[in-house]
């Protein structure tokens, strides 16, 4: 085990810990656990979002409101967050769908989100389905600019794309990951030529132990937002127990631990990336 | 004075791990027989590390590592089907037996490296219980077994082993009765009119013991309730005692190492790295006259396991007489204690089938080499049809036993010449009323029938074939005639009967090694790498199997095999280089 102490790459990092419609209404104080800490965090009365160390109620940790959430950095502050335009165009419909705590290390949920190949035997009937398993091949990038995993022209079989529809269809995906612990799946809208983006950000609260929020950033159809949010619930549901099942639960980046195959080139690249950041904490590198 | 104490500390965490290394070496019992529920998979653990422990539908009991080798999840949460344990996550296969990966469902289409194979750990099952231990010696197992048994209820004790082991002789003496610690670490507490109980220790963790016992007799209902009932009762005051000695002890939990995969598992797959090697040394256990001139032989390894094979793999048998064959193997999944396969024989052929049906016989030892499988059978196929032509039965009847115990639709098309002619019938008749025998049709006939079988193809169906040339080449026209897919197209040549030209003379770029050499007349492009020191694998070397493909980064291919199908072909970009050559002065390979 190490301490985000030891691991300058999680210390100096925006970490996401909660959704601002959470926070908004109240001047409730909230309590959670970023990088074995506890922190406290609310929003006043102007509407100013406060993190602070538990008993150190007067130093107040460096905070970023971002796309809809609360960033809070331990260490040095970034810059920078990652950009996520589609956040900022009009006529999209910004929502957190929920969050959910599950016993495993960022980068095993970081994996599992960008991972088609589980779908027909996770997500049975949802997203995949028996005898339909093939993962078509794939491409994908580490690109320096900005610095991500980038992986497009994904396809999957995908039961029924829509409520008339009977016969099933390949859907199309495209998967960033464009922060240690953040991804984005980008998939086809009601408009056409423009994508829906489902999004997941990873809040480590231990190395072991994570709060998972999502969200999503859509051209909104008929679906009412408790449908939305129950669906997200659902497929994480779904995606927990087998997360909480896997060994080790920290993320191998050993290449020799487990065994690849084609349909995992995003995993091997997000391994390779974090190895070549030399992220430690959360991960198994022996 | 810091070092001296680190030092101590060092020499501690160092003893407690020879300690364990040693335990490992032991056997101890993990579960209950009566654990191993059908179609179940029990976790259990052993010194720190997990196991999965499964009994197959043919009575063989497996003891696993508890992790799929894809992504670390537990196999204990994965599907006992019967001869195969499937993985919840990807729905990866594992075989009986072998522990080997027999399907990967996000690759229908390839057949897995045959060196993925889960760890497996030695297992025996005795006293009703099953045992096991990580590195355990085969003949140091000195248990016997008990004519008549009860076994009691395992109880988990949050307390070190040795302790355990120290005090429940104590203990039962403080009862009045007597007993004896044994050689092999077992505790034996006399009831009294020869009534033995015999108590083993599991050790699971640092801190985490089971005591498993079993009683020398049988007891009637009533006797049994009360007795399991009273040993219980001793049991759980045990262990609360023991609880309590140990509640304060701090102690680290042991850690079982995950051990590294081989190194082209770490990427992957990309080719194997074999020539044509016998690496396997079988004999025969069975030899059976299937039909009229079909020998149907069993293989079974000397010692160990056979590495895993996948629904249409063949092995190349050595013959004694200098001559290399190949032969699909027939099994199903989950039969993976032998090899069978079936051999016709060719009254003009080249002497192999001969050979063997004129000098093979039960107990002779054959040199073979691993299974390998450039026939893979999809199973995302929403139908699929089988044509079989004579012994072109073999790997499809390994196909449909897949297909069939997966529950998967399908029909096998069997033509043979008259009823004489056929072979396998036990297992045809297991796959029941989807097999449909076409018996001494002719010529014409016979692609009248085909052409009404493959009126419609469709969505996610797909077609295997295997016979003799002239059916193949019928059906795979009729096919295409009839607008299949390429891709839906599945089928496997016994041999290549064109007649190759090997009069040209060219040069062969290799992309990665940055190597060009010459292939003069006569010679093959493998033959030539081969003398290089370039080592491709190959099997039949006829261009019938697949096994020597290699891509092609640019040249013009001079096909001859009969591997490709049209659209492979047409690509460009991949050749067999047992027979196949170039048009253009140079080809540049990428390898
Ligand atoms: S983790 Fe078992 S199949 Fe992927
Ligand atoms: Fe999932």
């Amino acid at each position: 085990m190490v301490s985000a102490f030891q691991d300058p790459v999680i210390l100096n990092q925006w970490h996401p810990i909660s959704s601002l419609e959470e926070i908004n209404p109240s001047e409730k104080t909230f309590q959670t656990l970023l990088l074995d800490e506890e922190i406290l965090y609310k929003m006043d009365k102007e509407n100013k979002v406060l993190v602070w160390r538990k008993g150190s109620r007067d130093e107040n940790l460096p905070t970023k409101l971002a796309y809809g959430f609360v960033w809070v950095c331990l260490g040095n502050p970034p810059e920078t967050l990652f950009l996520f335009p589609e956040f900022d165009e009009p006529n999209r419909k910004n929502k957190a769908t929920g969050v959910i705590g599950v016993n495993t290390s960022a980068g095993r949920a970081i994996e599992n989100f960008c991972d088609m190949g589980h779908f027909p035997y996770v997500h049975k009937g949802i997203l995949g389905e028996e005898p339909h398993t093939e993962v078509k091949n794939y491409d994908v990038e580490i690109s320096d600019e900005p610095d991500e995993v980038l992986a497009t022209n994904c396809k999957f079989f995908q039961p029924r794309a829509n409520v008339t529809s009977t016969k099933g269809v390949d859907a199309d995906y495209i998967y960033r990951v464009p922060h240690i612990n953040c991804a984005l799946l980008y998939k086809s809208s009601i408009v056409a030529g423009k994508l829906d983006v489902i999004v997941l950000f990873v809040q480590p609260m231990r190395e072991e132990q994570i709060r998972a929020h999502t969200a999503m950033c859509i051209f909104d159809d008929s679906s009412t937002e408790k449908d939305i949010r129950l669906f997200q619930q659902l497929i994480f549901g779904q995606d927990k127990p087998i997360l909480e099942n896997q060994h080790p639960k920290r993320l191998p980046l050993n290449p020799r631990m487990e065994t690849p195959i084609r349909a995992d080139k995003t995993a091997i690249s997000y391994r390779r990336w974090l190895l070549n950041k030399g992220l430690k904490y959360g991960t198994v590198a022996n | 004075m810091t070092n001296v104490r680190e030092n101590n500390l060092r020499k501690i965490i160092c003893m407690e791990k020879n300690k364990i290394y040693a335990l490992r070496k032991k056997w101890f019992p993990i579960a209950s027989s009566s654990d191993l529920v059908k179609r179940h998979v029990f976790q259990a653990q052993l010194l720190g590390r997990e196991f999965a422990v499964w009994r197959a539908d043919d009575g063989n009991v497996n003891v696993w590592e508890n992790r799929c080798l894809h992504r670390g999840v537990r196999l204990s949460i994965g599907i006992n089907q019967g001869s195969e344990l499937k993985c919840q996550y990807h729905g990866w296969r594992y075989a009986n037996r072998t522990a080997g990966c027999t399907y990967i469902p996000a690759h229908p289409a390839d057949a897995p490296a045959r060196t993925i194979c889960n760890n497996t750990y030695p297992v025996k099952e005795f006293i009703g219980m099953i045992w096991s231990g990580e590195d355990a010696i085969e003949n140091d197992f000195s248990y016997k077994e008990l004519s008549k048994r009860t076994v009691l209820r395992p109880v988990p004790i949050n307390a070190p082993n040795d302790l355990v082991q120290k005090n429940l002789l104590n203990y039962y003496s403080e009862l009045n009765f007597d007993g004896l610690l044994l050689n092999d670490g077992s505790i034996e507490i006399n009831l009294g009119g020869k009534k033995k109980i015999l108590f083993f220790i599991q050790p699971q963790d640092s801190k985490l013991s089971v005591v498993r016992g079993v009683l020398n007799a049988t007891l009637s209902d009533e006797k049994r309730y009360h007795f399991l009932k009273e040993q219980n009762f001793i049991i759980e005051r045990f262990r609360e005692k023991m609880e309590q000695i140990s509640e304060n002890l701090n102690l680290e939990p042991m850690v079982a190492e995950i051990e590294e995969i081989s190194n082209d598992l770490g990427e992957p797959p990309t080719k194997e790295d074999c020539g044509r090697k016998a690496e396997l040394r079988l004999h025969v256990s069975e030899r059976i006259l299937t039909s009229r001139d079909v020998v149907s032989l069993k293989l079974k390894g000397i010692e160990g396991q056979l590495p895993t094979f996948h629904p249409g793999a063949h092995i190349d048998l050595h013959l004694q007489n200098g001559l290399i064959r190949q032969y699909s193997l027939v099994n199903g999944p989950g039969e993976t204690d032998h090899y069978r396969i079936g051999v016709k024989l060719e009254k003009d052929g080249r002497g192999g089938s001969q050979y063997i049906h004129n000098n093979v016989k039960v107990g002779d030892l054959l040199a073979t080499s691993a299974p390998r499988n450039n026939f893979p059978l999809r199973r995302d196929s929403l139908y699929t049809i089988f044509i079989a032509g004579g012994i072109g039965i073999t790997p499809l009847l390994s196909m449909s036993k897949a297909l069939h115990s997966m529950e998967l639709d399908y029909e096998f098309h069997y033509f043979v010449q008259s009823e004489k002619d056929i072979s396998f019938k036990e297992t045809l008749k297991i796959l029941g009323e989807r097999v449909i025998i076409h018996k001494g049709l002719s010529q014409e006939n016979t692609i009248n029938k085909v052409r009404k079988i493959l009126q419609k193809p469709g969505y996610y169906k797909n077609l295997y074939v295997c016979g003799p040339g002239p059916m193949l080449e019928a059906t795979l026209k009729i096919a295409s005639d009839l607008k299949w897919a390429d891709d839906t197209i599945h089928f496997e040549y016994f041999k290549n009967d064109r007649k190759i030209n090997n009069d040209s003379n060219f040069e062969i770029e290799l992309a990665r090694s940055a190597l060009t050499l010459t292939v003069s007349a006569g010679k093959t492009i493998l033959e030539i790498l081969r003398e290089n020191g370039v080592d491709l694998p190959s099997s039949c070397e006829q261009g019938a199997c697949g096994t020597c493909k290699v891509n092609v980064i640019r040249g013009d291919i001079d096909h001859q095999d009969v591997y490709l199908n049209a659209t492979e072909r047409a690509n460009k970009n991949i050749m067999m280089t047992c027979v196949s050559r170039s048009l253009s002065d140079r080809l540049i390979l990428d390898i």
